[in-house]
């Protein structure tokens, strides 16, 4: 399949679950190595917000938290409108080994399609697009 | 049968591959809905040939016609299926590489580990 709606790593760390977990689930360790800025409610449905170093701000919400070695949540897909239904999941799997950590990440859901009633709704507010599309005009009339 | 992710991507893709294509879309992009003839005047190019361009971004679905002034067709930019590869250009864009290896500085940095993982490893 040519469209990527998967994506999937692991890397070998040297810091044991608990460290790594603390990591990937409190604003203090997403702001040091994630985003510039983070915020989260480390609960189910609990929301998080991430700021990276280039302003965007992108919404995230908690979907499983199973200390220290399930870790997921859901974002917004960047460039999609407010409010798009559309979001990718993403899951940490923290497994010990020895005295470190195997991390896995998988991301998936780049493939889905809004269903056809948003589709709808994309079309009668395409002029709200307008603002973004004038960009995508401006850097087509640059290249 | 609804058309398939990778299908609408690569009809975006296909279209954006033409700089007439391109000048088409940006134009409508800026300035909004327009008809051929609109489109003629603004671009260095034939009626024909955008005509025919036209068809071939409204069979895509990245235009749609509906009716203008004077019972002129005109063309508004349809951005559902740009929404579609703009999720297949987010699957490039989502750098797990760089992130991971961003973590493993961090931990580095802030939990050095009592053994160097060089080690033991592989």
């Amino acid at each position: 399949m040519a469209f990527p709606d998967r994506i999937e790593r692991s890397v070998e760390l040297a810091q044991p679950p608990s460290t790594v977990w603390a990591a990937l689930t409190t604003a203090e360790g997403l702001s040091a190595w994630f985003g510039d800025k983070a915020t989260i409610d480390l609960r189910l449905g609990g929301a998080a917000e991430m700021t990276f170093r280039s302003g965007l701000t992108v919404d995230m919400r908690v979907e499983r938290v199973e200390e220290p070695t399930v870790f997921g949540f859901t974002w917004r897909v960047p460039d999609l409108p407010e409010g798009d239904p559309r979001r990718t999941y993403v899951e940490f799997t923290l497994e010990a080994v020895g005295d470190g950590t195997r991390l896995r990440v998988v991301e998936t859901g780049f493939a889905q399609l809004p269903d056809d009633s948003r589709r709808q709704t994309y079309d009668s507010h395409a002029q709200g697009w307008a603002a973004e599309l004038g960009e995508l005009a401006g850097y087509l009339d640059a290249a | 049968m609804r058309p398939d992710a990778e299908a609408i991507a690569e009809q975006v893709f296909t279209a954006l591959a033409d700089p007439t294509r391109r000048a088409i879309l940006a134009t409508l992009a800026a300035q909004g809905p327009a008809t051929g003839t609109d489109l003629a005047d603004r671009l260095p190019i034939t009626r024909q040939a955008i005509a025919k361009h036209l068809a071939l971004l409204a069979d895509a679905g990245l235009v749609t016609p509906e009716p203008g002034e004077r019972r002129r067709v005109r063309y508004r930019l349809r951005s559902a299926p740009m929404e579609v590869a703009q999720q297949f250009l987010a699957a490039l864009a989502h750098d797990w590489d760089d992130r991971l290896a961003a973590l493993r500085d961090h931990l580095d940095r802030s939990s050095p580990a009592l053994t160097t993982p060089d080690s033991e490893s592989e």
